[in-house]
């Protein structure tokens, strides 16, 4: 049978499927309404104007310095997010994001602090410093997966308790931590070197980080390297069904330990942008938890490096924005919290609702064309 | 449609088999039975009383209990615990329950003791510990899936047992199988399901299992007619001493190949025979390189690629049809595109070095769409919306386009309509003149003695028989695959004529079938 319009060509319309594109903001679309009247009704329980508070954010948000501010943030969230997602491509669910990039951040800072090369080997030191430390750290459990058959949720919850007590440990004065330090009760590393200083741009808002540009080009690999690589086949085909890709020939257990290996590699950049850009050392006012940010910020972008961009740059935006509702109007900052949170439950919810229905009308469609096809030959045969 | 106009009348107190190959539609019929699915049209009548089921609690409520293939106990609780387990409102939870239990099995002879844990039951325990969890909740209909599947022969007579005891006691029983001689050892009527409908009655004490058979995979089959032999001397595929042994989870060692040796040369079409489980499916596997092997060596066309994974095998040219091909042969949500690079992301034209080639792939996607004719809307719609014929063409197509010098073949016509495999077997056949070796593993017989050029035969591991396809007949080849014959199977001479007239007679009219098919098509 000879199809009716063969796509040797793939037209406009075909790369941009309406229908497909609607389907998939849908859901993350539907979510954030959702979440937002879940919060309007708190706000309202609690005696406050919700629409003011919403009102106090997005001015804030839409102000010059508050986009600079969410830029940035996003920037940190964007690499959270990538390298919580490289695992989830191929059903590899990297918990342990948060204790590779505290290890990896820790280790540049030593470095950094430590050394003092000409800056276009210094940065790209630290880099490497970073990626390597968090890549061993999640190869670790990458290794108890394929050989021992560990689950890698359980072993990287576990990893992210001892990442803690060894950051701990080598925070130790006369460790990593320099033996005298000019404020007694802090304890962190040496200032990195004047070299280690990422480049930034002065705007009227403030300083944007020019880290912002790297976590893009981390973005544009993963894509590339997803959809246009042999190895990105494979991961794919490992997510979507680990038998059948095993069957074509996919060295699964290799497979996990590269991805494994490459997202935490991804995870110990995270802290690179605060290190390189704001703090300078490593220290107790290091922001905790973006390892867990990056988790839901992955599933909210739906693990497509597109989606995570979207994704991350809300996040950004809710807690940037947030700091300013106790400043105007003695709204609690917390909802924004609850807002993150209720995001990410309903868009899981919503994200299944949509793949099923989308997978059921596809089927039906193709079963109405086909139909349709053979009502049409038939009626050829007819006339002839 | 998995169902049709299906009529069967099961009397009370009676061992009731239905039969059919896989696919046929008999796990659908049982869906419906035990509420578990709706039907579209028809009726329900126990007892003569119409009966709408809509849940399984409905089918407990009256009186249908069903025991699956796959045992759905709690390892870690007692047999007395599994069976309470969500009946608690019976008999309690305590010594009462406990004694009921211990009534129940009394009464029908199931030996079980409530106090084992089931993790330390054998499979033909924890069997009879699901019969008698059903029987507890007060089902007097017993449906049983495939029971025998996972048991052994000595095991299977004592199952036999049991359900005679309970037919004894008044309990009707559905026992469905595709076990010829299992269905006539302990069945009192029979009723055959060949795509999706009904097809017949039988009483097992004049029907014969060739009868049987005929039945089952039906004389209107396109047998593929005996032809001219198309092997060449040399060697494509050698498999010297297989062994593969698991450990099961009670900690014994089964056997699951021994000392399989065999060789497929060029053009050769090499048949194995047997009844499901007895060691197909990790023989296919072995070959593909997805198991690890105890012993033995696999050479394809003279290179030993024993320690090869399964990549570098389909780079040398082994093409895979595999047997269950949801799990093993296509991505379901993924397009057809990405489909058709699936098992060959390393070879042309899917990929140039380490990078992908969309345009490629979709182009040659096309092609195959056209070629094999994969009937879709377009090559954008993913696999799962294909019917289960379409979908194993564009996998056909897919093996056939990297010009394998081995083709694997497990099941390649299961659940494909009688147009698609026609052309399935056509196109296997091509690729056999140009000197494609195959290994076909079926269940359908005919299928393998008209387009083997020699079978073996399969059982518990081992390959026991061997066959010429044009002195053997369906029957002779069953009996084979008990395990009752062993070494080379030639059947009486008028037995083979007789099933070569038959067969001639199914292809022609299958062939007028098919060319209604294209017809409609074009």
């Amino acid at each position: 049978m000879t199809s009716p319009n063969p796509p040797a060509k793939r037209s406009f319309a075909s790369r941009f499927d309406g229908e497909k594109i609607l389907l998939a903001l849908a859901a993350p679309v539907l979510a954030v309404l959702l979440s937002v009247a879940i919060c309007s009704v708190l706000l309202a329980v609690s005696g406050k104007d919700p629409f003011d508070a919403f009102d106090v954010m997005i001015r804030y948000g839409t102000a010059s310095d508050g986009q600079v501010l969410t830029l940035n943030r996003a920037t940190v969230y964007y690499i959270a997010g990538c390298a919580a997602a490289f695992g989830f491509r191929m059903n590899l669910f990297n918990i342990g994001v948060e204790g590779q990039y505290r290890l990896g951040v820790l280790f540049a800072a030593y470095i950094g602090s430590q050394v003092d090369l000409p800056s276009f080997i210094q940065i790209p030191l630290l880099l490497v410093t970073a990626m390597l430390v968090g890549g061993l750290w999640a190869s670790i459990a990458g290794v108890l997966k394929v050989y021992r058959g560990v689950s890698e949720v359980i072993s990287t919850i576990m990893l992210n308790a001892i990442a803690t007590a060894v950051v701990g440990l080598l925070l130790i004065p006369g460790r990593f931590a320099p033996a005298k330090s000019a404020n007694a009760n802090a304890i962190q590393t040496a200032p990195v070197s004047e070299s280690s200083h990422f480049f930034s741009i002065e705007t009227a808002g403030g300083t944007l980080w020019g880290f912002i540009f790297v976590a893009i080009l981390i973005g544009v690999l993963f894509q590339f390297t997803l959809t246009r690589t042999r190895f990105g086949f494979d991961l794919r085909a490992t997510g979507r069904s680990e038998t059948a890709a095993k069957a074509s020939g996919v060295n699964v257990k290799r497979m996990v330990l590269t991805s494994m290996a490459v997202s935490g590699a991804i995870a110990g950049l995270i802290g690179i942008p605060e290190l390189l850009q704001s703090s300078f050392y490593f220290g107790q006012s290091i922001q905790l938890n973006l390892g867990f940010i990056g988790i839901s910020v992955a599933l909210l972008g739906r693990n497509s490096p597109i989606g995570i961009a979207f994704s991350a740059l809300l996040f950004a935006f809710l807690d940037v924005s947030g700091t300013q509702l106790p400043l105007h109007g003695d709204y609690p900052q917390e909802i924004v919290l609850v807002m993150q949170g209720t995001i990410v439950i309903c868009v899981v919810v919503a994200y299944e609702l949509v793949r099923r229905y989308g997978l059921k009308r596809q089927q039906q469609k193709v079963g109405a064309e086909l139909a349709a096809q053979a009502a049409a030959a038939a009626n050829k045969e007819v006339a002839a | 449609m998995a169902n049709h106009d299906i009529d069967i009348t099961v009397r009370r107190g009676t061992v009731h088999a239905l039969m059919g190959e896989n696919g046929a539609g008999k796990s659908t019929l049982m869906k419906i039975l035990y509420g578990m699915q709706k039907p579209d049209e028809g009726t329900i009548a126990i007892n003569g009383k119409q009966v709408q089921l809509n849940t399984p609690a409905d089918a407990i409520d009256l009186g249908i209990g069903m025991v699956h293939q796959h045992f759905m106990l709690a390892d870690n609780l007692t047999v007395w615990e599994n069976i309470v387990l969500g009946g608690e409102k019976l008999h309690g939870m305590g010594s009462k329950a406990k004694a009921k239990i211990q009534e129940i099995s009394d009464q029908y002879g199931l030996g079980v003791r409530p106090d084992a844990l089931v993790e330390d039951l054998g499979v033909a325990d924890r069997q009879r510990v699901e019969i008698l969890k059903v029987l507890y909740r007060g089902a007097n209909i017993l449906i049983l899936d495939e029971p025998t599947a996972v048991l052994v022969p000595q095991e299977v007579d004592a199952l036999f047992d049991n359900l005679r005891e309970l037919k004894a006691e008044g309990v009707t029983v559905i026992f469905i199988s595709h076990k010829l001689h299992e269905v006539l050892a302990v069945a009192d009527a029979i009723s055959v399901i060949r795509r999706g409908t009904t097809v017949g009655d039988a009483d097992p004490k004049t029907v014969t299992a060739r009868q049987l058979a005929e039945m089952m995979v039906g004389a209107e089959l396109p047998s593929p007619a005996s032809r001219e032999s198309t092997v060449m001397p040399d060697e494509t595929l050698r498999v010297d001493g297989l062994r593969i042994a698991k450990t099961d989870a009670e900690g014994i060692e089964r056997v699951v190949l021994d000392d399989i040796s065999l060789r497929i040369r060029r053009g050769e079409v090499l048949g194995i025979a047997g009844v499901e489980g007895n060691g197909q499916a990790e023989l296919v596997e072995a070959i593909m390189g997805m198991l690890p092997l105890d012993a033995g060596t696999v050479t394809l066309d003279g290179k030993d690629v024993t320690n090869e994974l399964t990549r570098a095998r389909r780079e040398a040219g082994i093409g895979y049809i595999p047997e269950d091909r949801h799990r093993h042969g296509l991505l379901l949500e993924a397009p057809l595109w990405e489909n058709r690079i699936l098992g060959h992301v390393s070879e042309s034209p899917n990929s140039r070095g380490i990078l992908l080639d969309p345009a490629g792939a979709r182009k040659d996607t096309q092609r195959i769409v056209e070629e094999y004719d994969v009937r879709t809307p377009g090559i954008e719609v993913t696999a799962a919306s294909l019917s289960g014929g379409n979908q194993q063409k564009l996998i056909i197509g897919r093996e056939m386009s990297h010009d394998p010098k081995l083709l694997v073949a497990a099941h390649p016509t299961r659940g494909v309509d009688v147009g698609a495999q026609a052309q399935i077997w056509e196109q296997i056949r091509k690729a056999q003149r140009e000197g494609l070796a195959v290994l076909l593993i079926s269940a359908d017989l005919d299928e393998l003695i008209g387009l083997s050029d020699t079978i073996r035969v399969i059982y518990r591991g081992r390959l026991v028989a061997d066959a010429d396809p044009a002195t053997v007949t369906a029957e002779d080849l069953g009996t084979a695959m008990t395990g009752a014959a062993r070494g080379h199977i030639e059947s009486e001479p008028d037995a083979v004529a007789e099933q070569k007239a038959t067969a001639a007679e199914g292809t022609e009219a299958a062939s007028d079938r098919s060319a209604d098919d294209t017809q409609a098509g074009e």
